[in-house]
């Protein structure tokens, strides 16, 4: 073998393993950026209308801190079910929502992790999604079931016992957009 | 003495059988499954057999007693109850008569304590081991598989339920339909309950919402019957391994190829919207490397998800295998599955674009007939979505 021929065979083998190397610290690299933590922020919400002004707090938070918005549908499981049973009805409403909540989204490059939580009652179902899953923030909307919000008692236990920061929207009385199952969520169409 | 001996043989014979069982099943109390029964149980008296009626509730329904007459009726039994004397189907009455075919009002009645049996359908049972046919009412919320969907659907939950094999068993399903807006008037005529019960019953379980979402259960639950005994009519022939590679049900089943990452949960959505409509069974399956237990963000992703398929009533499959497109084919075999559903995969990089795109060897992977359909990504951020 010539020592030309061994030449080639030796760079060939080196470029080669130069080219590995690389592709590895890229993909170690690609690993690293990512954070260590991702940041979450819960909306729970209920109903089938929740706030536009909730919903866009939300983002902008969530994007403006690189968190993933955590939507959380409430569903009530009448007493006379098992706690764990399917919902179909509850999904259908669910569904719907957490969809148009997404294509929201989607539009501000916002990362997003659905939930749908049961619980005898929308306080129930908070508690286990608090119990559940780990957040920062708590973005929700007041004003009761209206505009997909948490009544006062429910709102002064969230104080009290989120085990994090929490953000109370109350709308504003001319504030009557709402993001609904249709996505659009037009003036006051809920 | 001919004569005696061919009807002995007979008796001998009928004894030998199972009785055929027919079930007429309604969506609601008043549809006409009572009336029905009895219209086909006088036919079949026109047409020679003998018929008799082992139990009937005429729920003070006039038409309904009116229509009764004519046929004998085995005496019910009396029995007493903490100082309450009630009214039963008398099992051994029956029995002893032996009537061809016997006429047996509510399988889901839970019989008084101390009888043979606890459950009506029971006695039924006991009946058509004696080799004699039964005609049987029952609505569909007594079905122990949709007593939990019919509770959520309308509020109202039935205690009496039988177990879902018997409707299974039986030789024969007929659904007694009636549009929501008939029944309601036929409840306001009083042809239903008793005057002073109709306003009650108008504004708790008849309303057109629940009697709708009712008459829907009620149809697909005899839709699903019929489809179940003809694919044991029309087991193919031939090798297990050509069994196995035939498609399985005629009825369509979703499967969504998940993975533990939030952007799944619109493809689980997209595949439960179409299940529903499809009014099929929807399974969601991670394949996952053997041995490799998911940890940290995978875990609560893998814990989101199957609480989604419970939300949804859907199926959570996790299937260990280091090829996805093989792992997903055992399932879709083993399954029946006709659709299957996956995400929307990101432009392949480097010797990944050698290989045929995932959606291609899918479809060559499963049995003929099982579509492939791929959920468009709505653009989501997410930032370990991986190539696949």
């Amino acid at each position: 073998m010539s020592v030309e021929r061994v030449l080639i065979l030796v760079a060939l083998v080196l470029g080669l393993a130069v080219g590995y190397l690389i592709a590895r610290s890229r993909r170690h690299g690609r690993r690293s950026d990512r954070p260590e933590e991702i940041h979450r922020i819960l909306l729970p919400f209920t109903g089938t209308a929740i706030s536009r002004r909730a919903v866009d707090a939300a983002l902008r938070l969530a994007r403006a801190e690189g968190a993933v918005l955590m939507p959380a549908y409430l569903a009530e499981v009448p007493k006379q079910l098992p706690l764990e049973c399917a919902i179909p009805a509850e999904a259908a409403k669910a569904m719907p929502m957490l969809e148009a909540i997404e294509q929201r989204a989607a539009a501000q490059d916002v990362a997003v992790d659905s939930r749908i939580e049961r619980g005898r009652s929308y306080r129930h179902a908070l508690k286990r999604l608090l119990e559940d899953e780990e957040f920062e923030r708590v973005i929700v909307p007041a004003g009761g079931d209206q505009g997909g919000g948490l009544s006062g008692d429910d709102l002064v236990w969230l104080l009290e016992k989120a085990p994090a920061e929490v953000m109370i929207l109350r709308p504003g009385p001319e504030d009557t957009r709402f993001v609904t199952a249709n996505g659009n969520g037009g003036r006051g169409s809920r | 003495m001919y004569a005696a001996q061919a009807a002995a043989d007979s008796e001998a014979a009928r004894a030998s059988r199972r009785g055929h069982h027919k079930v007429f099943i309604g969506m609601a109390a008043g549809v006409g499954k009572t009336y029905r029964m009895l219209q086909e149980g006088h036919a079949e008296e026109d047409a020679g057999r003998d018929v008799a009626i082992g139990y009937m509730e005429p729920h003070k329904r006039p038409e309904t007693t009116a229509l009764a007459e004519g046929l004998e009726t085995i005496p019910r039994r009396r029995v007493t109850y903490r100082d309450t004397e009630l009214e039963e189907m008398d099992l051994p009455g029956v029995l002893a008569r032996a009537p061809e075919l016997a006429l047996i009002d509510e399988l889901a009645h839970t019989n008084v304590a101390g009888l043979e049996h606890e459950k009506r359908y029971e006695d039924v049972r006991d009946v058509l081991a004696a080799g004699i046919d039964v005609f049987s009412t029952v609505n569909v919320q007594h079905l122990e598989s949709l007593n939990d969907q019919v509770a959520e659907l309308t509020g109202t939950r039935v205690r009496e339920t039988i177990p879902d094999a018997v409707l299974g068993e039986a030789d024969e399903v007929v659904l007694i339909d009636l549009t929501p807006e008939a029944l309601i008037a036929r409840l306001r005529a009083g042809k239903i309950y008793p005057g002073e019960n109709i306003e009650a019953a108008l504004n708790n379980f008849f309303t057109v919402e629940n009697l709708l979402a009712l008459r829907e259960v009620a149809l697909r639950q005899v839709a699903q019957e019929v489809e179940a005994k003809r694919l044991v009519v029309e087991e193919p022939l031939g090798t297990r391994e050509e069994r196995v590679e035939a498609p399985r049900a005629v009825g369509e089943r979703v499967l969504a190829l998940v993975r533990p990452q939030p952007s799944s949960q619109r493809l689980v959505r997209r595949a439960w919207r179409s299940a529903q409509r499809l009014g099929s069974d929807l399974d969601l399956l991670w394949v996952r490397p053997p041995g490799r237990e998911p940890d940290g963000e995978e875990a609560r992703h893998v814990s989101a998800l199957r609480q989604l398929a419970s939300v949804l009533g859907a199926n959570f499959l996790v299937e260990e295998n280091d090829d996805l497109v093989k792992g997903a084919a055992a399932v879709a075999r083993e399954r029946g599955t006709t659709y299957i559903m996956i995400g929307e995969s990101l432009p392949r990089r480097g010797f990944a674009r050698l290989r045929e795109p995932l959606p291609q060897r899918l479809m060559e992977a499963t049995p003929p007939g099982v579509d492939v359909r791929i959920v468009a990504h709505r653009g989501l951020k997410e930032p370990d979505r991986d190539e696949r």
